[in-house]
């Protein structure tokens, strides 16, 4: 029999103003087992905590049980505490009465109730605890960043900077991102290539940084401390020893007709491309689907133009195998899809464009060489029209129930740059509430205002209608004058909702890190773990994570470095000794645990046992415990009761519920 | 949703609108094609019924001039739908003028062979006490 002691916490108000702590003292009190039982005020801080000290010294306990918040919260807590009083960390439990009591009932008889049931719970399991002792693995010192824009330049730049090898994954032919695609950024206005371009240059340079560009993350087995990961390098057809980024070859590309990526389709490329003139690499693909060589065998103008010799259409796509400790996932965002949204006319006129692909018509190496000008014909524009939340705060199944956070910003820094270059230009912009929290930015949008004569009007756009003249009828709200306005513009900008660019979905399933119903990565603690997965090892970095603006992604890119930093400067990890184990005189060998275990940590061999004196020969289940998660998916699976989990074994589990039905 | 006894309350019942879901973006009057008809425009449906101010909305010229069209109920961004409201605002003051617009006795005698039967029985449903 254990001596147990429990404790009992008030959570100020949060647990005591529903439950009646003292009564729960007072029952528990009784309970066979219990040696011990007090409450206080918050059992978390210093003083409650030695409290705990006090009482295993005191009473000689052999087990803890405290009911408090949820173990995710203070689990770890407590069980410091308890190794401080030379138990075994294993031996703490938490009764959670709050999360699971108090916070959700209102009748303090029935939560009193409950909290007892629950205390009841988990002494019944404590009584059962044995030590448990974690195992230690290895740390590799490398890390992986997925995702070649800011937010992944970013932290590897930080990362490698503290003397650690990464390595940059990034799907597409070259480093930057979405940020490479800026004209200018807010609230400063200083041109985004000038503050990106050396950023990329520097990861290109630096000795610790490998850069993989289109390149994708085909496989991902282990665990923290010891991921591998299978990268594709995609065969670019091009060798990259060879190749001098002179350029001709793309000059001489006959097959020039594909929509460039780079400019959001607003122009075409050729079929050997790099996406932008500062690229890094700066060494050109071979699209292979829009290539005449590869779609009809004729051709082969850019072999023949190449002084270095470095077309080789033979390549073909190489897997490379890395081991790392830490992985950082820095995917990022696209727009999003805009056919759902007919009133807007976005796929009937050309005039009608997003804010991304207003950002390449403002830049100079843009499809129009920087100059505003209507897609459809050229002419300069009199009157521009910006629609806001678009896709953002919608409830209705079209678009997306968040606030897309940087359109506010954007569309006042693009109403701005506009009145700026041509004060002939008519600006008015569309909005449901001005969002501008952060350093300089509602000073930024009131410029707009004050200074530049933008035209903010409270109220959505219902429709735009194109007009057979060319123009674009705007049909509106302005709720501020309970008037409905129809106006006459010439462009209509669109402020598209971003979402989670659509790879992360295939990455996080990989790395089995969960996303949410929006497709962002979601973080271990909203508040207290904003930058790590609850998935030990992965750490989030940029827009994956959710809406942030640039100097935010940098903010966190660092914060995803020093975590990931944090994790390689050790040489080794405890792992978690809740790991499954396998009675092998009760395993018949059926492999049923094998086929449900998500991380591959069941083998099978043949062992000699001696069951009842019988000696024979075995096909028996074997579980890795560096590799076991604790899921517990096998010991539900296993017909003959063979699998059970350390720390929570069918017993315990049994005892429990039998407490609680008591 | 509330089952109250109140006008707001039933007009949310009837409508299965939660006008505080409403974030005053406008795009029901910025789509609305009888804008110029309405004393009380589309957005404004929403404050008055959560102000409980039903007795305006069934006084208005309004709620006879929108067209049930549902621009308003396909393009609202929340999920609120306008439309809704007036329609639900227009059964109440059915109702409440007390008579049976159409008696269960009288449909057989309606009974017409072109006729659609969903038309009769949404009729009835509409125009009963």
């Amino acid at each position: 029999m254990q001596r147990i002691g429990v404790f009992v916490c008030h959570c100020g108000s949060n647990i005591a103003a529903t439950v009646d702590v003292k009564k729960v003292v007072e029952i528990i009190s009784q309970e066979p087992g219990v040696a011990h039982c007090e409450d206080y005020q918050y059992m978390c801080s210093e003083a409650g905590q030695a409290k705990i000290l006090e009482a295993v010294k005191e009473k000689n306990l052999s087990g803890i049980v405290v009911c408090s918040c949820s173990p995710r919260m203070h689990e770890g807590t407590f069980r410091k505490a308890a190794e401080r009083a030379g138990l075994n960390p294993y031996m703490v439990e938490i009764a959670n009465i709050r999360e699971h009591c108090s916070w959700i009932h209102k009748d303090m008889e029935e939560a009193t109730e409950k909290a007892v049931i629950l205390a009841r719970a988990a002494i019944a399991k404590v009584n059962l605890n044995a030590p448990l002792y974690p195992g230690e693995s290895r740390v590799t010192k490398r890390a992986l960043v997925i995702g070649g824009g800011i937010a992944g330049i970013q932290t590897a730049l930080d990362i490698a900077d503290a003397g650690y090898e990464v390595d940059i994954v990034e799907k597409t032919p070259s480093i930057g991102g979405r940020m490479s695609q800026l004209d200018k950024t807010f609230p400063t206005l200083d041109c985004s290539a000038c503050i990106l371009t050396p950023k990329m240059v520097e990861a290109a340079a630096h000795e610790k940084i490998t850069i993989y560009t289109y390149s994708e993350v085909d496989k991902v087995t282990g665990f923290v401390g010891d991921f591998t990961v299978d990268i594709r390098k995609k065969a670019r057809s091009i060798d990259m020893d060879k190749c001098t980024g002179c350029g001709v070859c793309q000059e001489k590309c006959p097959s020039k007709k594909t929509p460039s990526e780079f400019n959001r389709g607003l122009n075409t490329r050729s079929a050997i491309y790099t996406p932008f003139a500062q690229a890094i690499p700066n060494v050109p693909v071979i699209d292979r689907e829009a290539c005449i060589k590869f779609k009809t065998g004729k051709c082969g103008l850019c072999e023949k133009v190449c002084q270095a010799g470095a077309i080789n259409y033979e390549q073909t796509d190489e897997i490379v195998t890395e081991k790392y400790g830490a992985i950082v996932v820095a995917t990022g965002f696209d727009t999003i899809k805009l056919d759902n949204y007919d009133e807007y006319a976005y796929n009937q006129s050309p005039d009608v464009i997003t804010s991304l692909e207003l950002e390449r018509v403002m830049n100079a190496a843009g499809p129009t060489k920087g100059h505003l000008e209507r897609l459809s014909d050229g002419k300069h524009p009199e009157h521009i029209v910006f629609v806001q939340c678009v896709g953002s705060r919608c409830n209705d199944n079209r678009g997306k129930s968040y606030c897309s956070k940087i359109c506010c910003m954007y569309t006042a820094k693009h109403a701005m740059l506009i009145r700026d270059k041509y004060p002939d230009v008519k600006v008015t912009v569309f909005y449901i509430d001005v969002r501008t929290p952060g350093k300089n930015f509602d000073e930024f949008y009131r410029r707009a205002v004050e200074e530049y004569g933008v035209n903010y009007i409270k109220g959505q756009v219902g429709k735009v209608a194109p007009q057979s003249d060319g123009s674009l009828l705007v049909q509106a709200s302005d709720l501020l004058d309970n008037k409905q306005i129809k106006l006459k513009a010439d462009m209509v900008v669109l402020a598209t909702a971003i979402e989670p660019d659509p790879s992360v979905r295939r990455i996080a399933t990989m790395l089995t890190a969960s996303i949410d119903t929006n497709n962002f990565l979601t973080e271990s603690h909203a508040k207290l773990r904003p930058v790590e997965s609850p998935t030990a090892g992965i750490f989030l970095s940029g827009v994956c994570q959710g809406p942030k603006d640039i100097p935010e992604t940098v903010a966190q890119a660092g914060a995803a470095a020093v975590k990931a930093i944090g994790l390689l400067a050790k040489d080794k990890l405890l792992t978690n000794p809740c790991t499954a184990k396998s009675d092998e005189l009760l395993c018949n060998g059926c492999s049923v645990c094998a086929n449900v275990c998500p991380y591959g940590a069941i083998s099978y061999e043949v062992v000699q046992v001696n069951d009842h004196g019988i000696r024979e020969d075995r096909r028996v289940a074997r579980v890795n415990n560096a590799l076991c998660q604790g899921c517990g998916a096998c010991t539900v699976a296993c017909p003959s009761g063979a699998m059970d989990l350390q720390g929570f074994s069918n017993r315990q589990i049994i005892a429990e519920v039998d407490a609680i039905c008591r | 949703m509330s089952h109250g006894t109140n006008k707001a309350d039933k007009i949310k019942e009837i409508s299965g609108v939660n006008p505080l879901k409403c974030m005053k973006c406008g795009k029901c009057s910025a789509t609305c094609p009888a804008f110029d008809e309405m004393d009380i425009k589309p957005h404004q449906f929403v404050s008055y019924v959560l102000n409980d101010d039903i007795e305006a909305l069934a006084n208005s010229k309004s709620l006879w001039k929108c067209l049930s069209c549902f621009a308003c109920i396909e393009r609202c961004p929340r999920d609120v739908k306008p439309g809704k409201l007036i329609d639900a605002a227009r059964q109440i003051v059915i109702r409440e003028k007390g008579a049976d617009y159409l008696k269960a006795d009288e449909i057989p005698a309606l009974l017409d062979e072109d006729l659609p039967q969903q038309l009769l029985v949404s009729a009835f449903r509409r125009y009963r006490r």
